[in-house]
């Protein structure tokens, strides 16, 4: 009796735990869309249909997303004419932290605040930041976490390829 | 009491299973915060380890003591 009501709390416990985990994104698979509240406008990844998407999750606290604000606004003006565009996704609980972050460290690409988390809860973001490359095709071309200077180069290609595969 | 037994270890199960949560890489806001780092200033904690060090070095200080004797 008592070794049964175990099992079957064994069973719980594990479905319970199941539960949490969502399953992650990857390479290839169909970009999931967001809709959410941003600057300078609401943001839907459905309005950016047959563009390529540079999506970024970053948080106020994450410092080198300060280092990729740059890099980003630079990407977003070099190649906006080709059909690219940066989507910051900001994932602070509070949107204070992410527009006091933003004063000092101005973004000219859109932003969007997931203050609740649900959309990073989709695209589960394996640290901050993180970067997903939509293809033209809405699908996933690359993922990256972190930022570093040095991969500023890899990630302009990855853009570049993108770019061109778009163009076919 | 079998049952009682019973009832009480799945309920202490499912209670100790519903505490576990995984802190999610964009919910770590408050972990980055400065007071929660170990060490938020270096230098701070460097000028104390040098008091420390200079009051207690007669036991080893911050490391590991003893001159042989076994008497500490």
């Amino acid at each position: 009796m008592v070794s049964r009501s175990l099992a079957v709390g064994f069973v719980f416990s594990a479905l319970a735990l199941s539960v949490g985990s969502a399953s992650a994104q990857d390479v290839g698979s169909r970009a999931p869309a967001f809709d959410l509240a941003g600057t300078p406008k609401q943001v839907r990844l459905a309005d950016m249909k047959g563009q390529v998407v540079y999506v970024d999750f970053w948080a106020s606290w994450c410092a080198p997303c300060k280092q990729s604000f740059p890099w980003m606004n630079e990407m977003q003006a070099k190649y906006a004419a080709r059909g690219f565009t940066v989507v910051g996704i900001n994932v602070d609980q509070k949107r204070e932290d992410a527009d006091k972050f933003l004063v000092n460290t101005p973004a000219k690409f859109a932003v969007a605040y997931d203050t609740t988390g649900k959309i990073a809860e989709v695209y589960q973001p394996k640290g901050m930041p993180t970067s997903f490359l939509i293809g033209a095709d809405g699908k996933v071309r690359a993922i990256h976490v972190g930022f570093k200077d040095s991969q500023r180069e890899e990630l302009e290609r990855e853009i570049q390829s993108a770019l061109t595969a778009a163009r076919k | 009491m079998r049952k009682l037994i019973a009832v009480a270890t799945l309920l202490a199960l499912s209670v100790s299973v519903v505490g576990c949560g995984t802190v999610q890489p964009w919910q770590k806001g408050n972990l980055a915060k400065e007071d929660m780092a170990f060490d938020p200033d270096p230098l701070q904690t460097r000028f104390v380890e040098h008091t420390y060090h200079s009051k207690e070095g007669a036991t080893g200080g911050l490391s590991v003591g003893g001159g042989g004797c076994g008497c500490n």
